[in-house]
């Protein structure tokens, strides 16, 4: 485990020294989120209606920002055929990877998900729901993201690719998310959907590293 | 006379449908050297690459203490430390904090003075504090040198090294061969792909271009 606890560490002084790249996920999931109230107009019930989903698909937009960097940069300077070369698995090194995006992604965006709630009118009986989901389910986001980061390490115009990749595998998440979210709202109880949100991330928590570790090998053959 | 740590066996590595070589043979005692040799794309660093192994070999194996390295990885992993050409630093990182990750990831105890020894010992010792974004391309190779320094075994091991001596100066690469003198004085065993003068004492030289096909394949 001193693998997986010195890559989380290395990973998190990294995004402190980088500051202000750390947080462009946050920022423009905060930004992008302003802009449909002023978009959609100031009508409360229309931005009610559709604010759980709004808040989602943003959540899974910013994540994919800074996905696309997760490996690229330890690609290009070599570091990830010295981690692949380590007597720990790289899986492991994989896991802490992903844990690192997100605590600098996912976590920040649970905790300004009240805020967003505010801007759209979000009923209060869906808030503790909808931070909840987020954050049962923004590990999930961070390791399907990796699986796809890994596979388009060294490909030319990367980024789009990986949008494309990402974006279909997020739709399980993206609908229990929304879906806890309008549960609570109606009043039904949510915890069904919040128990297959945790499913996902633990699903993905067991294969997502392996997958990715076997696609990142690949890629340096 | 020891036995042979580290033997390769009738290895042949093919890169992009052409086999690069074949039949490549090397028995190394502790404490031995091979230089391998080669013009431009003879497969110098796939060879190594191989050794290392980042790339599953076309045929034959690599043996570190008398086991099969790619079946079971694990022992030679912690023995073997690979130099490749990429330096992998992380310029948000100071030179300190890049070499303790490393040391730390190649399962060496956490031990201060042994990252303090390997900056001294590759003339960085005063540049610990600086980011690495700030090095010269020289002070890069030399940090990069410094991983296996530092997170050396006690009991011997191997290093890979692909060109250890690109971008150095004269007084660099003697501090270099004298940290791998001293690490096969302590029974380690160095292969060291180069074209560049490097002096490795009663070292095996391993011409890559022998092993070719006569005709591409």
């Amino acid at each position: 485990m001193r693998g997986f606890t010195a890559t989380l560490r290395r990973d998190l002084l990294i995004a402190r020294r980088e500051g202000g790249e750390a947080l462009l996920a946050v920022i423009f999931f905060v930004l992008g989120t302003v802009l449909f109230p002023l978009g959609v107009g100031p009508e409360a019930k229309l931005l009610a209606a559709v604010a759980a989903g709004l808040i989602w698909v943003m959540a899974l937009l910013a994540s994919l920002l800074a996905l696309d960097r997760l490996f690229q940069a330890d690609w290009r300077d070599g570091a990830l055929e010295l981690m692949a070369l380590a007597p720990e698995p790289l899986t492991l090194v994989v896991a802490a990877k992903c844990l690192a995006h997100w605590l600098v992604t996912g976590l920040p965006m649970a905790l300004a998900a009240p805020l967003m709630a505010l801007l759209l009118n979000l009923p209060a009986a869906g808030w503790p729901t909808l931070i909840a989901a987020l954050l049962l389910g923004g590990p999930a986001l961070s390791l399907i993201g990796a699986v796809c980061a890994a596979l388009i390490v060294g490909a030319r115009r990367g980024g789009v690719l990986m949008t494309l990749l990402a974006l279909p595998l997020y739709i399980p998440t993206l609908i229990f998310g929304a879906g806890a979210v309008q549960a609570a709202i109606g009043g039904y109880d949510a915890s069904g959907h919040l128990a297959l949100m945790a499913a996902t991330t633990l699903a993905s928590a067991a294969l997502c590293p392996w997958a990715a570790a076997a696609a990142l090998r690949q890629a340096m053959e | 006379m020891t036995a042979p740590a580290f033997v390769i066996e009738d290895l042949a590595c093919r890169r992009g449908g052409r086999v690069l070589f074949q039949g490549v043979e090397l028995e190394l005692a502790p404490g031995g050297a091979a230089l391998v040799v080669g013009r431009n794309g003879a497969g110098k660093s796939s060879l190594l690459r191989v050794v290392a192994g980042l790339i599953p070999p076309l045929a034959g194996r690599v043996l570190w203490r008398g086991v099969d390295t790619r079946r079971t990885p694990e022992s030679y992993r912690e023995a073997m430390r690979y130099v490749g050409h990429a330096d992998g630093l992380q310029t948000a990182l100071t030179v300190a904090e890049n070499l303790a990750y490393w040391a730390r990831l190649s399962g060496a105890p956490d031990d201060p003075d042994a990252l303090d020894r390997a900056l001294a010992a590759v003339g960085l010792a005063e540049l610990a504090a600086l980011p690495a974004r700030l090095l010269s391309a020289g002070q890069r190779r030399r940090l990069a040198l410094a991983r296996p320094i530092a997170s050396r075994a006690d009991d011997g091991g191997v290093w890979l090294l692909d060109e250890p001596t690109v971008a150095l100066d004269r007084p660099s690469i003697a501090l270099i061969e004298a940290a791998i003198a001293e690490f096969r004085a302590d029974g380690g065993i160095v292969l060291a792909s180069t074209n560049a003068p490097l002096t490795l004492p009663g070292a095996v030289r391993l011409d890559v271009s022998e092993f070719q096909l006569a005709t591409a394949g």
